[in-house]
């Protein structure tokens, strides 16, 4: 189990060095070679109005002249230890992990990722919660009752909440429980730490709408899986025993079910906390989403190659964390 | 020990379907004493695991209409309630089932699963569940029981699942063990052991046996009496010797022919029955046998319009045949006699039409 761990962890950090690498080559290689030169990369840090001269000390502060393998290995060195940047008189130290300094606003990019990720933390981290709970709660339910009412509702309102967007949710949401009802007045982002009772009551509805979404999904797979899953031998099986049939559905049934469900979450989850863009936009949230969006639209590559490793870091641990789930759950699996 | 354990009278277990109604079990009675075994062979689809599902209370859904009575040591298990019927199964009756390695849940310990069985029965702690799983897993032949008590079902040979499932089925000391195809699945070398291992274990136990196959030669190993089904219905029962001996259905007839056997000349030809079994939505009218019968015309055309009633043979020897007890020892006599001087045709019968013509060919090789 150890060894399938470290194993896992060595194979993550590989997997991320990769990952950047083809970031790295697609912000900084392609647009070499299709003719831009580093003196136009280093304009792109100065702010109006650069004379030739500021856009030539950017260049050489910013090492644009060094091979891109290099610069790469800079990068990547930054991100573990920091750097020094050497603009003639100054040093200006940019503390580990660094991810380089913003375009626009010639700060660092590490500090405003940090600022911007607890709300995509908070929304996710809810949201997640109660899509997982109540995804699976209705799944199982309309399993149990496949061809019901209950079942043939809940399963129109699934379909309802796959194919909805969170912008209309969302929007929908905010116009009734905010605007007109008054139930959750002023939606925005507060700090946990500066209040967590209006932190938790802002939250409910971008959790919700988030959660709607998933939990739309989760409660079709679910479902699926708890008729395939009732369908087994086992199943007859533990009924054969004599066991309540609560036992049979949670013990033996939904345990079985909930593996592939566990896999499709760890994906989900990763992918939201790299940025939850919609809900983000749609309750004016300044999480990492809307800091993607941003610097997209600015440009901004070092702030894009910043959000891109953090997303993809998410994703991976995300991932590996299901693995050794994974593995504890079904001990046919072998490391 | 003597006296009925089970009593099944009447038996009918229909389900509706987008089809028709599907009537897996129509009029079964049989009886079965503690202490003895019972064999229920049939092909696929003649109802025989519907049967055993419908005695454990395991059958489909609320759909399923179920009428008639299985008396369970006097407890008419199908007017009990569904709670009543779960106390009983696992501790009163046990059943094994076909696969062992899809009957086994993947997720847990054997030892979990053994003593999940005997804790929702018993009132003892999970330790000495433990100790009495250990002591099942002995019993059934299980080599270091006690350390492979925490292993997975994935760890487990087919033949040792299967003794796994026998340990946890009889660990609350059921006194009816029904096993549905028990071996089917397994090496023919574990199946001699299995099958020895389940009498073994009834002497021990005391347990009455409902065994349930499409396997003669694993009725002919373990039972005492054998019920032949069809289309749902009881065709023939009677003892061991009396459906190996002196079998008086058409049916069991073919059955006995389809079976190969070592001490059979090479030269002779299995005789499969021919036709497929019925649709049980559409069973067909009179003997449901009728359409594949080789001896529907010596009815006077009883067979397609009659359902036959389940008639005494000789004591205790039931078949639902048209044909007189006479007439039916004389055709069976003739298909031994047939059996051992290949040399002479066969009359139109079991051995259906277009065999006939390559046996007289086996004659002639002989």
């Amino acid at each position: 189990m150890v060894t399938f761990i470290i194993r896992r962890l060595i194979a993550t950090v590989f997997l991320l060095l990769v990952v950047s690498a083809i970031t790295f080559a697609i912000f900084f290689l392609v647009p070499r070679l299709a003719g831009v030169n580093t003196y136009d990369l280093a304009s792109e840090y100065v702010g109006r109005n650069p004379t030739p001269a500021s856009i030539h000390a950017v260049e050489i502060k910013l090492g644009f002249n060094s091979p891109l393998y290099l610069q790469y290995g800079r990068y990547v060195k930054a991100i573990v230890v920091g750097a020094h940047y050497n603009d003639g008189p100054n040093t200006t130290y940019c503390p580990p992990p660094c991810f380089g300094y913003s375009f626009r606003t010639q700060q660092p990019v590490w500090p405003q990722l940090i600022s911007d990720a607890p709300v995509t933390l908070s929304i996710a981290g809810g949201a997640c919660v109660l899509w997982l709970v109540g995804g699976v709660a209705i799944g199982v339910l309309s399993a149990l009752r496949s061809g019901s009412l209950f079942d043939r509702a809940s399963m129109g309102v699934a379909l309802a909440g796959v194919s909805l967007p969170i912008f209309f949710t969302g929007l929908i949401s905010l116009e009734l429980f905010s605007y007109k009802w008054a139930i959750f007045p002023n939606v925005q982002y507060v700090a946990i730490t500066a209040n967590p009772l209006l932190w938790a009551r802002n939250m409910v509805l971008p959790w919700l709408t988030t959660a709607f979404l998933y939990a739309a999904l989760y409660a079709r797979l679910t479902r699926s899986g708890m008729l395939e899953t009732m369908g087994e031998d086992y199943i007859r099986t533990a009924r054969a025993k004599g066991l309540p049939e609560r036992t049979v559905i949670v013990k033996h049934g939904l345990r079985s079910a909930l593996t592939p469900i566990l896999t499709i979450f760890g994906m989900d989850l990763g992918l939201l906390l790299g940025g939850a863009i919609l809900t983000e936009v749609t309750f004016s949230m300044h999480g990492l989403g809307a800091f993607t969006i941003e610097a997209i639209q600015n440009q901004d590559l070092p702030e894009i190659m910043g959000v891109v490793l953090l997303a993809s870091f998410f994703i991976v641990v995300a991932n590996l964390v299901v693995d050794i789930l994974y593995a504890v759950v079904d001990p046919r699996v072998r490391y | 020990m003597a006296g009925t354990l089970l009593e099944v009278r009447d038996l009918r277990i229909h389900f509706p379907t987008d089809d028709g109604l599907v009537k897996a079990v129509d009029g079964l009675s049989f009886r079965l004493d503690r202490g003895r075994t019972l064999g229920i062979v049939g092909e696929s689809g003649s109802g025989k695991s519907v049967t055993s599902l419908g005695i454990m209370g395991l059958h489909h859904g609320q759909s399923t209409r179920v009428s008639g009575k299985i008396l369970l040591d006097g407890e008419d298990l199908i007017a009990a309630g569904p709670g009543r019927v779960r106390e009983l199964r696992g501790s009163k009756m046990a059943m094994i089932f076909q696969d062992p390695l899809s009957a086994l849940h993947p997720y847990y310990t054997i030892g979990q699963q053994i003593t999940e069985a005997y804790l929702v029965h018993n009132q003892v702690s999970k330790k000495a569940a433990l100790e009495h799983a250990i002591e099942m897993l002995n019993r059934v032949g299980i080599p270091q029981a006690a350390s492979r008590v925490n292993d997975y079902p994935h760890q487990f040979s087919g033949g040792m699942r299967q003794r796994v499932m026998i340990a946890m089925a009889l660990s609350c000391d059921p006194e009816l063990l029904i096993a549905d195809e028990p071996t089917t699945a397994l090496d023919v070398t574990v199946q001699a052991q299995i099958l020895d291992l389940i009498s073994d274990l009834q002497q021990e136990y005391g347990s009455a046996v409902i065994i349930i196959t499409h396997d003669l030669g694993v009725v002919a190993e373990l039972s005492d009496d054998i019920l032949v089904m069809y289309a749902g219905r009881c065709a023939e029962y009677g003892t061991a010797e009396e459906i190996f001996g002196r079998p008086g259905h058409p049916y069991t007839w073919g059955l006995l022919g389809s079976m190969p056997r070592l001490d059979a000349q090479r030269s002779e030809r299995l005789l499969p029955i021919k036709g497929t079994p019925p649709s049980l939505i559409n069973v067909p009218p009179g003997c449901p046998f009728h359409p594949r019968c080789g001896y529907e015309e010596l009815t006077d055309g009883k067979a397609a319009t009659e359902v036959p009633a389940l008639r005494e043979v000789e004591p205790g020897h039931l078949v639902a045949c048209h044909l007189t007890a006479q007439r039916q020892r004389e055709l069976w006599a003739r298909q031994v006699a047939l059996k051992t001087s290949p040399a002479e045709t066969l009359p139109a019968g079991t051995p259906p039409a277009e065999t006939a013509p390559v046996d007289t060919l086996t004659g002639e090789e002989t």
